[in-house]
């Protein structure tokens, strides 16, 4: 019997591997209609090969495995960056399902959303009983203070007018006329998660800061994250900003919401950018974006609409933390402190303690647009050389910025952008093109299986990786951060590459 | 058919008081919504009374918009559930992007197989709709994509199309396009109309995913059986079906039906191939585990073809013994005393867990919220711990979920169908159970209120939890929950107030 021993029971990852499950195995493949051992492994080899990589890229109509996901995700994951602000998405409901469990898989959080249910007939009549009715219980429910509007393909599809519904709504009394209820169409089938972001906040900031421009500036610098899934890095920046003496407003601060503490009190919002403070960034000094390509539209409309002046900074790695803190100081005339001098130097020493592990190893890598050129910043400064860099929600100005980084380097000689491509191409790229590493979220793990490049797992989403989200991959301590993860990756690497006693355990040393 | 009758004593009544108490809690509850919702929500909402016929709730109807509810939708039902785990078939989620990356891996459906050559499951395959595909429509591309996936994995035995919204909206003909790409590709190709949009969760999407099988798949067993050219069969010949291979569930049971004598050609749709689904009108009983999801064609393949189905339920050593009597009622001498003598093989194993574990979890109390079909079949699981079940309800059950229900639970249960955030919250606040069993959604709400959590449709990653050797982890998972030293960690040394835990 499988489970012979109380005190040793074995769950799906031992007990199949029993005889008696083994043979159970064996036995339904005469039921299954399989293909020989001989024509799988004859397939799996040509799909190695550079013939299967020409017919894979030549592809035109299939995705496989893209490393994207669609708009109302980001604008979710900014609404609830806001005080008591639940997220309402107008569509069919599955959806709010999918993202809600798609969040609450990566940060291991409660995440609050609601969804108007659409269904069938309102396929035929519209949406809009649907966001009346909708509007009203989860006011009722869930008292938030503000409730942010985004849709789904479905709605969009229909053409569903969510400024006239959510009017609608108001004179419905669904809530109070003064209540704040902005919203964002956000589309599955127009860019990603990132645009949603974009969106979002840009709705989400003129609703709130509409009528409130007064003369003079109130002296704060505005930053905004972008679809930033590590709250350390919104700590690390909260932290900088103290540091430099830096007034400012975090704009979508969800790092409390996504990282509460247990207390054995549920709190259905905690923490956010107060709503008053979000809506007097419209008098702030400028603002400045951690990402470029999540923030596009909505750095357009502060700058038309606040006349404000707006700039992207990402502090990754030790140069970009240092032309992030320059900024800062040339916008605020604080100087940087002296502590923080002495964090970069500490990075930077962990940084040349390292660089002998890292000097001209071959790096494969993908994400989306903005951790992407952050990582390939970091990557340049220690001698490391990116060579497949894969985005699956790329665009022309990304391509163009990221080529010129990778120019400016000569440890960015070699590599190749592809931008709009997925992992099954990149499986190709690994097989034919082999690296050292492979950078990228989770669903990396199915290609470290398949071409045994090791995975350092970094960005959205990490399922199967404990509370990698807590720590930052910004700032000075970032660096240190993704040194560590990558240099360790290598090292245990190489370890298990040195293990075989009397074999190649020659270089199976004590020392690195 | 009937559903098997039940053996089961539950543990000790609650005290007839328990229920007025607990029908003025929902009361209290449901107070909160307006007036239109609150209409809406109370039907939903009862205390199970012995004797009754069903659980007095009102279920499979459309979720208050705003409610936040946890059910997902009739896509989720079909790829996500379904046709999903079918390993060898690319099923293409077709439309945009998301929907396909959010059910990717998501299930933990295991399967054996090379992934990327001849098995498919664990990987994404979209038409991922730009707005061009919105206005012009998305049929040529889906053509195109076929013919494309059909060259770079040619070991594929089928492809089935997995509508989201848009499609359903902008009036693509899939059935054209299955049909024109079957004959392209030489393959089975299966259109399913299960846009998001449809029914009220993902219940409808397992019916339209049932209904394409009949449609779409079964026609080739009988050009087969026309032909004279179906598989050799054995008058043992059964199918499980309506098991999805949680953690190797499908597994775990499919050794006990093997152990009895029979012979299991079939599984469905866990582990499962195209082969297999083809094959099945020929088996000579369906064994149905997930009644909600796939009572449709088990019903189908009566009528159509005569084989009968019976309903099992292999959690927990006292519904294995029942369920293994039961099937084995179903054959002759031989299959039931290897039934005995299966159940009294597996007697010491299933004796050790319950003397091992019994004594840390007697008395405690459990609150369930599951999809459709664990919120009854898991309870004399719980029972043969000696744990107690005092709330429970589906995401998305039917009617005659809810009368099943009835033989496993006892007089003053609360029920809940189709329950909100707001609503779990607040019973659980006031019943206070020792350990909430619900999906992923609901675990971390309840683990900041100290209170220990399982998730039930996943089984937390571990598994198996259905035979046997399922019921082993089980009890072992039920007590690594409850009895954590983390949840005493909750409360500071120096707070006076108390948390629940």
């Amino acid at each position: 019997m499988a489970q012979n021993n109380v005190n040793d029971i074995q769950d799906h990852a031992r007990l199949f591997h029993q005889d008696e499950y083994q043979e159970l195995f064996k036995a339904k493949k005469e039921f299954e209609g399989g293909h020989s051992p001989e024509k799988v492994a004859e397939i799996a080899d040509w799909t190695k090969s550079w013939e299967y990589r020409e017919k894979n890229f030549a592809r035109e109509a299939l995705t496989v495995n893209p490393a994207k996901a669609c708009q109302p995700l980001g604008a979710i994951l900014a609404a609830v960056g806001f005080e008591a602000t639940l997220p309402f998405v107008h569509g069919s409901q599955g959806c709010v399902a999918y993202f809600r469990s798609h969040f609450t898989r990566h940060f291991k959080e409660p995440f609050s959303a609601v969804s108007s249910s659409m269904t069938e007939d309102a396929a035929v009549f519209g949406g809009q009983l649907n966001m009346i009715e909708g509007l009203a219980t989860s006011y009722n429910l869930y008292k938030p203070k503000m409730i942010a509007v985004c849709t789904t393909c479905m709605a969009e599809v229909i053409g569903d007018d969510l400024q006239a519904f959510i009017s609608n709504a108001k004179a419905a009394n669904s809530v109070p006329q003064t209540f704040p209820v902005p919203y964002a169409h956000t589309p599955s089938f127009v860019g990603s998660h990132i645009t949603g972001y974009d969106n979002m906040i840009k709705g989400i900031l003129s609703n709130l800061t509409a009528g409130k421009k007064q003369e003079a500036t109130n002296g704060k610098i505005n930053f905004i994250p972008g679809f930033e899934t590590y709250i350390g890095n919104l700590r690390e920046i909260k932290r900088y900003a103290d540091l430099m003496d830096v007034n400012y407003t975090l704009l979508a601060d969800n790092s409390e919401y996504l990282d509460s503490p247990n207390t054995g009190e549920y709190q259905m919002y905690p923490g956010g950018t107060k709503l008053e403070d979000a809506a007097d960034s419209i008098n702030a000094e400028a603002t400045i974006a951690f990402q470029s390509y999540a923030t596009t539209k909505t750095r357009e409309y502060i700058e038309s609409e606040w006349n404000q002046k707006t700039y992207v900074s990402r502090p990754v790695g030790i140069r970009g933390t240092d032309e992030f803190l320059m900024k800062l100081s040339a916008l605020t005339g604080k100087p940087i402190p002296k502590e923080l001098e002495e964090e970069r130097g500490r990075a930077v020493d962990a940084l040349t303690d390292s660089q002998a592990w890292l000097h001209g190893k071959r790096i494969a890598l993908y994400g989306d647009p903005d951790l992407v050129i952050g990582l390939v910043q970091f990557l340049l400064e220690v001698g490391a050389e990116p060579i497949h860099i894969v985005v699956s929600n790329s665009n022309a100005n990304f391509e163009g910025e990221l080529r010129a980084l990778l120019d400016s380097s000569p440890f960015g000689q070699n590599a190749t952008i592809w931008g709009g491509k997925d992992l099954w191409h990149l499986r190709s790229l690994l097989f034919t093109e082999p690296v050292d590493l492979l950078i990228g979220n989770s669903y990396g793990k199915y290609l470290w299986r398949d071409t045994k490049t090791p995975l350092v797992r970094i960005g959205y989403p990490i399922f199967d990786r404990h509370h990698l989200h807590r720590y930052s991959t910004y700032g000075y301590q970032g660096a240190i951060n993704l040194l560590n993860w990558i240099v360790n990756t290598l090292l245990d690497e190489l370890d298990r590459n040195t293990i075989i006693p009397s074999k190649t355990d020659i270089s199976y040393d004590l020392i690195r | 058919m009937t559903p098997p009758t039940d053996t089961l004593t539950p543990p000790a009544a609650t005290p007839v008081n328990a229920i007025p108490e607990t029908k003025a809690l929902i009361k209290e509850v449901i107070e909160v919504y307006p007036d239109k919702a609150k209409k809406k929500r109370e039907k939903h909402l009862n205390v199970f009374e012995e004797g009754k016929s069903d659980c007095g709730v009102k279920s499979n109807v459309k979720s208050v918009p705003g409610s936040m509810t946890t059910r997902g939708c009739a896509y989720a039902g079909s790829k996500g559930v379904v046709w999903g785990p079918i390993k060898d078939m690319i099923h293409i989620s077709h439309g945009p992007v998301g929907c396909g990356y959010y059910s990717w891996s998501g299930r933990r459906n295991y399967y054996i197989g090379t992934t990327g050559i001849d098995s498919f499951g664990t990987m994404q395959f979209t038409s991922d709709f730009q707005e061009r595909d919105i206005v012009f429509g998305g049929d040529k591309k889906l053509l195109k994509l076929i013919t494309e996936l059909d060259e770079l994995f040619p070991l594929n035995r089928g492809v089935s199309i997995q509508s989201e919204c848009p499609i359903g909206l902008i009036g693509d003909d899939i059935e054209a396009v299955a049909k024109k790409a079957a004959k392209e590709i030489g393959k089975t190709v299966v259109p399913v109309r299960c846009e998001g949009f449809r029914g009220v969760s993902q219940s409808l999407g397992h019916h339209i995913a049932n209904d394409a099988v009949r449609d779409w798949v079964f026609p080739q067993f009988d050009k087969n059986k026309k032909e004279g050219n179906i598989p050799d069969s054995t008058a043992y010949d059964v199918a499980i079906i309506g098991d999805y291979n949680i953690g190797g569930d499908a597994w775990s049971s499919r050794i006990l039906l093997e152990e009895i004598g029979l012979r299991v050609v079939a599984q469905w749709s866990g582990d499962g191939t195209l082969n297999e689904i083809i094959n099945t009108p020929s088996v000579k009983l369906n064994l149905v585990h997930c009644y909600r999801s796939m009572n449709y064609i088990s019903r189908h393949m009566e009528e159509a073809y005569g084989i009968p189905w019976l309903e099992y339920n292999f959690f927990g050593p006292t519904q294995i013994a029942a369920s293994l009597r039961e099937i084995a009622s179903k054959f002759d001498e031989t299959i039931q005393a290897k039934a005995e003598e299966v159940i009294a093989k597996y007697q010491a194993q299933t004796d050790a867990v319950i003397a091992k574990y019994a004594p840390r979890l007697t008395g405690k109390t459990v609150a369930l919220m599951v999809g459709g079909l664990r919120p009854r079949h898991v309870v004399p699981a719980f029972h043969d711990l000696g744990m107690k079940l005092i709330g429970t309800g589906y995401e998305f059950g039917h009617n005659d979920d809810y009368k099943r229900t009835t033989h496993y639970i006892e007089n003053g249960t609360l029920i809940y169908d189709d329950v909100s955030a707001y609503e779990f919250e607040a019973f659980v606040k006031e019943l206070k159970p020792d350990l909430i069993a619900s999906g992923i959604k609901e675990k971390y709400v309840f683990q900041k209120m100290a209170l220990p959590f399982r998730q039930m449709h996943s089984w937390d990653y571990s598994g198996p939890y259905h035979g046997y050797d399922g019921f082993a982890i089980f009890a072992r998972d039920m007590d690594l929950a409850l009895n954590s030293p983390t949840w005493s960690l909750i409360g500071t040394p120096w707070q006076t107030t108390e948390v629940a835990a």
